[in-house]
């Protein structure tokens, strides 16, 4: 009975969108650390780690996991844990996929330490080119950079790796 | 401490380094909507935004955030003196962050194995977060440097007037990590800075303006939420 209702938590995470990237669910994004719930049912505490220090999403994904599962349980908790920080090898392959499709290219690669000078886009989401250029390397979102296809002329963003 | 003596600035505390970069923060927005390119509006944008979350991070450990960030006095603030120092040009702006990251840098890969949960927490998200930031501000002090008579002349402006202001931040090792950036810039790589009273006078004199806009919306309407 137990495992019915946690695996119902999981189900509504699964379609709570990253306000910013609404093509991925914040299960995409690997942000959900753990699931647990009180010993009665009634209460649950979802575990989020943030993507990165001053992303105002992360107050709205909180918002958004108390509303989604307040449906569920009387009483929603959402726990911050900073350690060990998000990265981007957490991002689900699925996710990496809907990136791609939603015109974003994903990360290229594994965040590994010290962080490498020469983070690039594998090729175009557009045209799939892999000639491409950085315009910027901060975009609209922090996790976001501004490159340009060479081949299609296109601008893209690139999920940097992080 | 003597003109010739090595740096020797200490380890920072958790209120020196959320006040830095809070600070710093602040004045990168100064940017946002007047910066040379659209590109870097939103490089500074970016930057702040990191800036002001790790600050968050750690001024949540020491009180309320809002408060220690709105409504303390300007004279117990505990930031180095180069985190609040007027922006001037974009070269000096460029050269400060590229101070500042270096000693961030510093200060958070120290951190990593810190004791304390959220300290270590917050750092072992900042590396990857400085590492961007310091990747830019490299980048422009290189391009400025070694660009063009005006450009280069900027950043030998910004940097006699900047580096008295690194005593502060100046430890161990700081001085050699900025010294490539420097070279590269085709910049000298002057001594480590002597204490000088007058120049640190002078930012706490200009970190009054800072907070005097800050903290205005917050204390005209304490509280306000949106």
């Amino acid at each position: 009975m137990v495992t019915t209702v946690i695996a119902r938590a999981w189900q509504v995470l699964a379609d709570i969108p990253d306000p910013e990237i609404p093509v991925l669910s914040v299960l995409d994004l690997g942000i959900v650390r753990e699931v647990s719930e009180s010993a009665d049912g009634r209460g649950v505490v979802v575990t989020i780690t943030p993507t990165y220090s001053g992303c105002p999403a992360t107050e709205v994904i909180t918002a958004d996991i108390r509303a989604g599962l307040a449906a569920t349980y009387d009483e929603v908790d959402v726990h911050i844990q900073l350690s060990p920080p998000w990265t981007t090898d957490w991002l689900s392959e699925p996710g990496r996929e809907k990136l791609l499709g939603y015109g974003i290219t994903p990360p290229n690669g594994r965040a590994v330490l010290p962080m490498i000078d020469d983070d690039r886009p594998a090729s175009c989401p557009q045209c799939g080119s892999g000639d491409v250029e950085q315009l910027a390397a901060f975009g609209s979102t922090p996790c976001k950079a501004l490159w340009r296809c060479v081949a299609c002329r296109e601008p893209f963003d690139y999920f940097k790796v992080h | 401490m003597s003109p010739t003596s090595e740096a020797t600035a200490q380890a920072p505390s958790v209120a020196t380094v959320a006040d830095g970069c809070l600070l710093l923060s602040h004045r990168l927005t100064e940017w946002v909507g007047n910066a040379p390119t659209m590109e870097e509006d939103v490089a500074v944008g970016n930057i702040a935004l990191d800036l002001l979350g790790q600050a968050r991070g750690l001024l949540g450990m020491l009180g309320d955030e809002d408060q220690l960030a709105y409504f303390r006095d300007a004279d117990t603030f505990d930031n180095p003196a180069l985190c609040a120092a007027p922006n001037g040009d974009f070269a000096r702006t460029m050269l400060r962050q590229l101070f500042a990251d270096s000693w961030l840098g510093q200060v958070w890969a120290g951190w990593t194995t810190h004791d304390d949960d959220v300290v270590r927490g917050v750092a072992e998200k900042a590396v990857k977060e400085n590492a961007y930031h310091r990747r830019h501000s490299r980048a422009w002090v290189v391009r400025l440097g070694d660009g063009t008579e005006e450009s280069h002349l900027r950043m030998l402006t910004a940097l006699d007037e900047l580096w008295p202001l690194t005593t502060e931040i100046a430890m161990p090792g700081w001085r050699e990590s900025v010294a490539d950036a420097l070279v590269e810039a085709t910049l000298p790589v002057p001594s480590p800075a002597a204490l000088d009273a007058e120049a640190l006078a002078s930012c706490a004199e200009a970190r009054r303006e800072l907070l005097a806009e800050m903290q205005s919306l917050a204390r005209t309407h304490p509280g306000a939420t949106w």
